[in-house]
């Protein structure tokens, strides 16, 4: 077993003193990778318990997702509600993403002291405990009509989103030699053009990478929907949630394989961007 | 006049034109601002005040008094901080050793491992919460393995309690603190291992005189963001307690949905938001909170 | 002046950060189609000022005119300069014809005379053919090149260059300062030239104005700074100088009691610095009149391929300086250097000894 003998660091371990690592590290990965997995076999099942594995296997929860008009509970219909997520998760996109990035050009460019005071204003989003958020933002939309309206899920769906699109894009512009601009305004370029002719082609895919992270958060957010969405506006997390918490509904190992089909596709996207990204350096 | 009263040249005009540049910047980050202002800050600000509106509508403390002298309350706080410090404890000890691990693999290796890692963080946390109670239920997955291996003879209860909580949130939990800690054990100069091994030292001694210390900022900034969220967690808990397990997010939430006691509510809130702020003030004297914000 | 330069007239530019001058009161005129360097230490102040000229620094006050026109209140974009940066910031994701061309797309000119002045940017800095190439597939020498054909493509009046060749390795950079001058003397704009390396600024310059701390020390041509250095920092920062401390009273200087006969400077009594020149100081044999002579132990001497330089410690009641003598490498004279540990003298022409405060 000479591979055992290989060296595995830099302080000339081998692997055969770090074999308990490697086991541990990749059973951890194995642990946070596959449980979520269970839920696509779920989904196949026949029966409406929580057997695994399924004895018999069936279309029906699929079937209830995207065919059954009528849920029991007082809530809405899945579809309506898959429609409201995705309405709500590309609007985000379109506030959240410029918005975002607005911000990152202009704190890369101000000078640090700016930066630094207002920083916790930036990130106060990802800060302030995400309920208290909601329920501030229930009892403010209370006063504008806003509750159980699609403009008040993206504006709420819309604050979460923006820290992220700020980081990704402010460590772009960061990494981005901003000398750049200035040679082509030296060239005869305003600020804007080469902003838009230099800075921005080479910036694009952080930019498309934040603007899927912010449709993905927008599309997972719970508990701020839970508060300002209602009446014909849930979303789909929402509904899911409201389902889970009272009773068990196999038609949700049904939402979920499709969730996990969307979120793996985004994060592929994310990652073959940033190669791309990458290797233009 | 004499050369001190005149006006130097250009003075005017060059301040001009610094202030419209240091406005044209400001006014880029205004949209962001105003919406984190209108949309936080004052809502947040109103709870604030909410909760010291007592009950006849005029300004007084009962809403803290309230909640100082209840055994419900002071057993939300106390579960609360019980499953943040247990969870983030977990985290720590399972997500140090990966993120070590990654971290001495070569870029492409860790690449893929840390595919592992992101499918997880960007899987709905629904998904994963839900997942979980199918695995960990009476008839789910786990118990029926154990049974068959004949560990044991009746199917054990760890869903619905704490227990299933902590497995739920360590889970969520972990790549909170993975991804800070890997970046900076990355950004780790190799050669200053390679150092301490020619200087005499022995493998684990390096590690832990070396390796170990400036990895420190990064398991901080980990370990923050993990308690942080814990402190405010909701939906993992509400689903995976089965309603036995009441963090204070959930209390905050039923106050609302079920009391309309926005006072209450707002009172615990603000406890929440005071916590939190604290523990993020000392950690931004002991990391730069660039690291925080590294989601 | 001619139309394919300006000149260039600062008056009283001044810069402030908090309690620190980046630039104070510095007045300067460039002359039309001159090559002109702004020599100094990092932090001196020489980037930044040529940042004020090219607009992308604010100063407090001051005035900067091209030619006529008042500038200092322009935004870059329309001043009209030509601008290289240090580490070239071409765009990456455009080929070397549309990096050179950019200029003229800005200007709206026309594609077929864009083309035939990007091609003449091109075979201007010996790049002909390469126009379809990508930025990665560069060499440094040669990006250097494009970020020099993209800066001068328009012919602009004037052409500011910051420290273009510190990326480029010893021989290359010494290449293209030779070959920086000879495109300057061809297109024959003004050129502002930033660097830190004082060989590169007395290799290419027509004058140099040596900046530290905001502040010019001196401004001539480069013969004139390097052989009458105005002060100690100039001397010191220019050529290899040793500075020896010498007191003049009543027109005769000494050093440490001995005494020190000076080409000029000897009319004003106080302490100065005696600057010594590893080239201009010899090994004497025998002390002849006309020069000065300094007795010390060899403790160093270390062979550079070309010269020899000696380190020498003159014995003296107090501590002793150290004097550096470069020795030219011929075969002749390596037999007859003396070794570490032994005595030697120094010598030093009269005409050759001059201070400075």
């Amino acid at each position: 077993m000479s591979f055992l003998n290989k060296n595995v660091s830099e302080t000339q371990i081998r692997l055969k003193d770090r074999l308990w690592l490697y086991i541990f590290s990749y059973l951890i990965l194995f642990l946070l990778i596959v449980p979520s997995l269970v839920v696509i076999p779920m989904s196949f099942s026949a029966s409406q318990y929580l057997e695994f594995p399924p004895k018999e296997w069936s279309l029906r929860w699929y079937e209830n997702y995207f065919f059954a008009w009528k849920v029991e509970n007082g809530f809405n219909d899945w579809m309506q509600a898959t429609w409201t997520s995705l309405k709500v998760a590309i609007l985000t996109i379109f506030v959240a993403t410029p918005i975002g990035t607005m911000a990152a050009y202009g704190l890369v460019n101000s000078n640090s002291r700016l930066g630094k005071i207002l920083f916790p204003i930036f990130i106060s989003p990802m800060m302030v405990p995400i309920i208290l958020v909601a329920i501030g933002l229930f009892y403010f939309f209370v006063q504008f009509k806003l509750v159980g309206s699609i403009i008040g899920l993206v504006l709420g769906h819309s604050l979460v989103a923006m820290p992220l699109v700020l980081i990704i894009v402010f460590s772009a512009l960061k990494n981005y030699d901003m000398n750049q601009e200035k040679v082509a305004r030296s060239l005869g370029a305003t600020r804007f053009r080469a902003f838009r002719e230099i800075t921005l082609p080479q910036i694009k895919f952080s930019i498309i990478s934040a603007s899927l992270i912010a449709f993905l958060t927008s599309f997972d957010e719970i508990i701020i929907s839970l508060f300002v969405a209602g009446g014909d506006n849930s979303t789909i997390t929402r509904s899911m949630f409201l389902a889970l918490r009272d009773q068990i509904d196999p038609t949700i190992a049904a939402i979920s394989t499709i969730l996990i089909v969307i979120s793996s596709g985004l994060l592929i996207i994310i990652q073959l961007i940033g190669n791309k990204e990458n290797k233009k350096d | 006049m004499t050369i001190a009263e005149m006006e130097k040249p250009n003075e005017r005009g060059l301040q001009k034109v610094a202030a419209n540049e240091r406005l044209t910047f400001f006014g880029l980050t205004l949209p962001y601002l105003l919406m984190v202002t209108a949309l936080i800050v004052i809502p947040v600000g109103w709870l604030f005040y909410l909760s010291f509106i007592g009950r006849d509508g005029s300004l007084s403390f009962e809403n803290y008094e309230r909640m100082m002298k209840s055994k419900a309350y002071i057993r939300i706080f106390l579960t609360t901080f019980k499953i943040s410090i247990l969870t983030t404890i977990i985290c720590a000890a399972i997500g140090y050793p990966l993120a070590y691990f990654m971290s001495q693999l070569s870029r492409k290796w860790a690449n893929i491992c840390m595919i592992g890692v992101l499918i997880p963080f960007w899987t709905s946390l629904l998904v994963r919460t839900y997942a979980w109670l199918v695995l960990l239920q009476k008839k789910g997955l786990l118990n029926n393995m154990a049974i068959e291996m004949g560990l044991i003879s009746e199917p054990i209860k760890i869903v619905h309690n704490t227990t299933g909580t902590l497995i739920g949130m360590v889970h969520i939990m972990l790549p909170f603190l993975i991804l800070p800690l890997y970046a900076n054990m990355r950004a780790i100069d190799k050669d200053t291992l390679k150092a301490a091994s020619s200087l005499g030292a022995t493998p684990t001694r390096a590690f832990w005189t070396v390796f170990f210390p400036l990895s420190l900022p990064g398991l901080l900034a980990g370990l923050l963001i993990v308690f942080v969220l814990c402190l405010g967690f909701y939906v993992t808990p509400a689903i995976l307690g089965g309603g036995r397990v009441i963090m204070a997010a959930m209390k905050i939430s039923s106050n609302i949905e079920l009391y309309f006691s926005w006072g209450a509510a707002s009172a615990l809130g603000v406890v929440l938001l005071v916590v939190t702020g604290i523990i993020l003030f000392i950690a931004s004297k002991l990391v730069s909170m660039d690291q925080l914000g590294n989601r | 002046m001619n139309e394919t330069s300006l000149n260039i007239s600062i008056r009283e530019v001044t810069k402030k950060y908090d309690q620190f001058y980046a630039l104070k009161d510095v007045s300067l005129e460039i002359n039309s189609g001159e090559f002109m360097t702004l020599l100094g230490p990092s932090g001196s102040g020489k980037t930044t000022l040529l940042m004020v000229l090219a607009g992308f620094t604010n100063p407090d006050y001051g005035s900067v005119k091209f030619g006529d026109e008042e500038v200092i209140l322009k935004p870059p974009h329309l001043r009209g300069i030509g601008m290289v940066f240090q580490n070239y910031a071409l765009f990456p994701h455009m080929t070397v014809e549309q990096n050179v061309g950019y200029p003229q797309k800005l200007r709206g000119v026309s594609t077929a005379e864009t083309k035939r002045s990007v091609e003449e940017a091109l075979s201007t800095v010996k790049l002909e053919g390469l126009g379809h190439r990508g930025i990665n597939e560069l060499s440094g020498g040669q990006r250097q090149r494009v970020a020099l054909a993209r800066a001068i493509v328009f012919k602009p009046k004037i052409l500011l260059m910051d420290e273009p060749l510190s990326a480029l390795d010893k021989k290359l950079r010494e290449e293209m300062q030779i070959e920086l001058r000879q495109l300057h003397d061809t297109l024959n704009m003004t050129t502002v030239y930033v660097t830190h390396d004082q060989k590169e600024a007395l290799t290419m310059s027509d004058r140099i104005t040596v900046i530290n701390d905001g502040e010019l020390m001196q401004l001539g041509r480069p013969n004139e700074i390097y052989e009458h250095p105005n002060n100690h920092f100039i001397a010191d920062f220019i050529g290899e100088s040793s500075l020896l401390p010498v007191t003049v009273r009543n027109g005769k200087a000494s050093l440490n009691g001995e005494e020190v006969t000076l080409a000029e400077g000897a009319e004003r009594s106080g302490d100065f610095l005696l600057v010594v020149r590893p080239e201009k100081a010899f090994l004497a044999d025998k002390k002849v009149k006309g020069s000065n002579y300094f007795v010390g132990k060899l403790i160093d001497s270390i062979f550079q391929g070309e010269s020899q330089l000696l380190v020498v410690k003159l014995s003296s009641r107090d501590d002793g300086h150290e004097v550096r003598v470069r020795v030219p490498n011929e075969s002749v004279t390596q037999k007859a250097l003396p070794l570490v540990g032994e005595n030697v003298t120094i010598g030093l022409k009269v005409a050759d000894s001059y201070v400075v405060s």
